[in-house]
Order: structure tokens, then sequence, then C-alpha cells
């Protein structure tokens, strides 16, 4: 029971072939047997996911979209008297006192939560290495990375740990893990999801997103989490479309634009390949294909690193040892409680970050470095509206390379940054994209499938995604555990 | 400011690193101090290609859908969360207040 899918799991318990409680004991179990080696929870919630499985029980009731349906959270989302520890020292003892909005529509919509799941410290990375906790292992082959930050968030749909998960992306870490660990992952536009208690990054991109064993499941969660929020003044009411009428399995009348600087130089050929057979396949369904160029990618690297960092800079600066999380015992006057405090409680990235960004802001290299690198923003926004007059969406690698091993970069930061190439352009545009699983390399890891779209046009990735899903069978491809 | 002076104010020393820390209030050996200064010397360098992107005329962009000025009614709403906030500090608390050490 544990292998199933949302949809399928919800006509099981309404057909009552198991109940609530025996499905999320089913999972609990399989957490204990796997978790040792992929290390994919920080926390499991074993009493909370029953008491709110027998509450489904006993009301008998599956009528809401995702009643019973037991998942976790990227443990950067605020859960009310459940700790959320960001990765990190600092945060490694606090609890919440209240929940981020979108865990409270996934409570309304009848999820059950089963644990909070592993990231790079505060989300910076493209490994799950930066976790204080220890770095998440990639179910295909426990030597590789699972990619991150959402590394725990991807391990645990990839491993049938949970049906969904919640992870988030700030320059690609839903759709990168989604990649190497062979599951679906949405970045929804910005704005899209309220970021209300999510633990923040870079406020002008965080987004947060479903990670799921299908794309039918990541349109029936963004249906629950997705809206405009009085808590979040970056969300908007745009309305929110019924995606599940996006759900064609054909792809007649609708133009893919392939960016050629999404195939270059640095993309390993055994990615580039696989998506250039699943652009074979989706122009089978219909589609009508064409080149496009978008000239300002190889800017979007050192562009979003300095405005990521910047942000990141001024947002943690709350961590300061008085009001909530980890203090020195080391110090005697005031200033000292804050250096002592920060310097104990940040790991490596968290600091590389903290120090890049307070030299872009600090005085004589604001002009030369933020505001250069937000107007190169505006640029990159605007090539991309260009681009959406000409086709629906975009086709692409997600990662431009394979799963690496664990260790292979973590000493070498700007390595590590170069990852997220082919990720981060969405995030400078504020757009939507959707991570598919495509293939498998000979040494049998997973390659993913980047679909990208226009502000608030997830139903179009849903359509594309769905129709590919439909007609390949990458999506049913199960690591050996 | 030119190009020239750019390249001379970004190269960075071990007291740059040292003073950006300070000013992160962040503590940093000498040790830190030697390691960090390679690896930012490194990303700084890099985002220097941004020069070549012509931006003259272009507004910089931080909302990025479009998006201000967002209001809502000034309505009062009871929250009680002071007490559950103030359980948060590591720090002590007295008469709801927290207490700090010494400034100087």
């Amino acid at each position: 029971m544990i292998d199933l899918s949302i949809k399928k799991t919800q006509i099981a318990l309404r057909d009552k072939k198991f109940t609530c409680t025996e499905l999320t004991q089913s999972y609990l179990d399989r957490i204990k047997q796997t978790d040792e080696t992929l290390n994919a929870f920080i926390t499991v919630t074993e009493e909370v996911a029953l008491r709110q499985a027998k509450k489904i029980d006993e009301a008998g009731d599956f009528s809401s979209p995702l009643s019973g349906i037991p998942m976790n959270l990227k443990d950067v989302i605020c859960t009310d008297g459940i700790k959320t520890t960001a990765a990190s020292k600092m945060l490694e003892n606090f609890t919440p006192p209240y929940n981020a909005h979108l865990y409270d529509r996934l409570l309304d919509g009848g999820a059950i939560l089963l644990g909070k799941t592993n990231t790079d410290e505060f989300t910076m990375g493209s490994s799950c290495e930066n976790s204080y906790f220890g770095s998440s292992r990639n179910p295909w082959n426990t030597d590789y990375v699972p990619g991150g930050s959402s590394g725990g968030p991807a391990v645990s749909v990839a491993a049938d740990q949970s049906v969904f998960s919640i992870g988030t992306d700030t320059g690609g870490s839903i759709r990168q893990p989604a990649s190497f660990c062979s599951v679906v992952g949405l970045k929804p536009t910005y704005g899209r999801v309220p970021r209300h208690g999510c633990i923040p990054y870079a406020s002008s991109f965080d987004t947060s997103g479903p990670m799921t064993k299908t794309v039918e499941d990541a349109a029936l969660v963004l249906q629950v989490i997705a809206g405009q929020s009085m808590k979040d003044a970056t969300t908007v009411d745009t309305p929110v479309p019924d995606y599940s009428e996006f759900l064609k399995e054909d792809l007649t009348g609708m133009t893919l634009g392939l960016p050629k600087e999404y195939f270059g130089e640095g993309v390993e050929k055994e990615v580039s390949d696989a998506v250039m057979e699943a652009v074979d396949v989706m122009k089978k369904l219909g589609a009508t294909i064409v080149e496009v160029s978008l000239p300002l990618t190889k800017y979007a690297i050192p562009t979003y690193y300095i405005l990521a960092k910047s942000e990141a800079s001024t947002n943690l600066s709350r961590y300061d040892g008085i009001k909530y999380g980890h203090a020195t015992d080391q110090a005697k006057e005031l200033e000292e409680i804050y250096m002592k405090s920060r310097s104990e409680g940040f790991g490596d990235e968290v600091k590389r970050a903290i120090m890049l960004g307070t030299y872009a802001l600090s005085a004589g290299y604001y002009d030369a470095f933020y505001l250069k690198a937000a107007k190169v923003r505006a640029l990159m926004k605007q090539e991309f509206e260009e681009v959406f007059q000409k086709c629906d969406a975009l086709i692409a690698p997600v990662s431009p390379i394979l799963p690496f091993k664990i260790g292979e970069k973590s000493n070498d930061p700007m390595a590590m940054y170069m990852v997220d190439v082919l990720s981060t352009p969405i995030n400078l545009a504020g757009i939507c994209g959707l991570s598919v699983p495509a293939g498998l390399s000979a040494s049998g890891l997973p390659i993913g499938m980047q679909i990208v779209s226009n502000q608030f046009e997830e139903g179009k990735l849903f359509q594309v995604g769905h129709a590919f899903e439909k007609a390949t069978e990458w999506h049913l491809k199960k690591p050996q555990l | 400011m030119d190009s020239n002076s750019n390249d001379n104010q970004s190269k960075l020393t071990k007291a740059d690193v040292k003073r950006i820390a300070h000013l992160a209030k962040l503590e940093m050996s000498e040790e830190d101090a030697e390691k960090f200064l390679p690896q930012l010397q490194q990303i700084v360098d890099n985002a220097k290609m941004l020069e070549e992107v012509d931006t003259s005329n272009i507004e910089p962009i931080a909302q990025i859908t479009g998006i201000d000025n967002m209001v809502y009614a000034d309505q009062i709403e009871t929250q009680n969360l002071a007490s559950l906030l103030l359980a948060q500090s590591p720090q002590t608390i007295e008469k709801g207040m927290i207490k700090v050490n010494n400034i100087l």
C-alpha cells in the first residue's frame, strides 16, 4: 500500500481496502526500516500522525482532497509544537508556536504529518551535505547525494516513506533533488503559495511546492496549498484554476521551446540525450517544437548568488542568541552574545552566504554588485517574457550533471553553485518549473526533465508533464533498497 | 566607478574578510579567515562577469510579480502570543522582558 499515488491511496481508503491508521503505521514502519541508511527524516512525528489518522478513521469521511494521505514537510516549514530546525545547530531546539499557513491548508485538506525532513542548513546548498544532521542519501545509490536542498523530501518520496512531501525552492531546491531521486517536483510561481511560516532564505525568491510520485498528485497538492493569504502580502489574488482540467493526454496545439543555452557546454551528454528523447515523445503526442534562445542564461549564477546571498544576510541577522535559537554560554557583553551565538550556531555555507551578502550590500560595493545584479534580473525576466510569446512552455534538463558522490564537491563552493545553472534562471524570473523523471543513466542514476512556463501558468506544466508521464514509464521505476 | 578601481577594490585581503565578518556579527579566527578568503575571492571574481551586460536605463527589480502596496484593514486582533514568544528566548525573562548582558 505504500507505493501508491495520492489518487490511488484515496480510492483504496474510500473502498475500505485498509484504514488510515493501518496506512499510517505502514509508512512509519517503512521509515523505521529504511531511514537509518537514508537519513531523510530529522523528526518523525509518530504520535501526531497516529492521532490524526485515528481522527480520520473515526469520522470515516474521505471527501477532502487529501483526506488520510500521509506526508512530510521539509524542516523549514513551521509546525506548532513540533521542532523545526532548518537543519541548523542554530534552531536545533526551536519549537514554533504557530503553523505555516500552507501546513494549515494541508491539515484542512485532511493530510497526515509523518515528520519533518532533511535539507541543507537554512536551505543553502545543492546536495543536502550542509545539514547539521548529516546528509541524506540517494536511494538509487547510497554513495551519492540526493540533491538539495530538499534532499530529505525527495528521498522520502522516492523510497516510499511518504506519499508526498512539501519542499522549498529558492534556486532549484525542489526541482534538482526531484531530478536526482526520480520524483516529480513543482516550483510554483513566486507568490502562488504563501511563504508565511516558512523559514526564509532569500525572500524575493523563496517558494514552496509539492514533491510527489506523479504529475497528477502535484496538481492535487498545489490545488490545496495555492492561493492568496492575508498572512503573506506577496501572494496575489490571481484565481487558482481547477488544475485537474489540465490533465489531458495529448499535446496537440501546444508549442514547446528548446532553449539552446540549456543544452550547451557543461551539460553531460547522457542528460541532454535523455531530454531530447523526451522531446521526441512529446512531438509524437502532438506538440510543435521550436528552438529558442535565452542568451542571458550564462549570467544566472552570479546574478542569483549576489541577490540571494544579499537577502540571506539580512534575513539571517534575526538570529542573535536573544529572541530564540542557539545562545552561547561563553559571553559577558551583549555584542559577544551576538557574535559567539552566530559563530557557534551557523555552518560554513551559511557563514559564506552571510559574508558575501554583507559585502555585496556594503557601502562602495552596493552599486557594482547588488544593484547591477538586480538590473540583470530585470533583463532576464524580460527575456523570458519574450520567449513565452513564441511558446507555451520550455523543455530543458533540470541539472546539467548526473547525481554526484557524497563529498565530491563539498569543499568547492563555486563548483556547487554551478550545479544550479539551469534552475536559478526560473527563480530569477519568478516563473514556474516542474521536474519529471525522464531517464536513467548507464550507471543507473536518475535524469530529470524540466518543464518551464510563465508566471501563474502551472496548468501548462501539468498538461505537458501528465501527457509525457502517461506515454512513458520512467515515473514507475523504483530504486532497489 | 570605472572598471580599474573596481578591480582594485574587489581584491580581497584577510583583513577585509575579518571586517566583513565583523559587520555580519560573526566571529572569525585567523584560520577561518584564511579558509574563506580564496572562496569569497573566487565568487566575487566570477560575479564580475556581470559587467559585460549592458544595463543602462534598466530599472532594478526586486518584486518579481509586479505587485506593490498590498493593503488591508487596520484592525486590532488579539493574538495572545506574547508569553509563547517570550518563552522562546534562551535569555533570562524578568517581568515580561528579556534581560540581556551589559552593552559595555
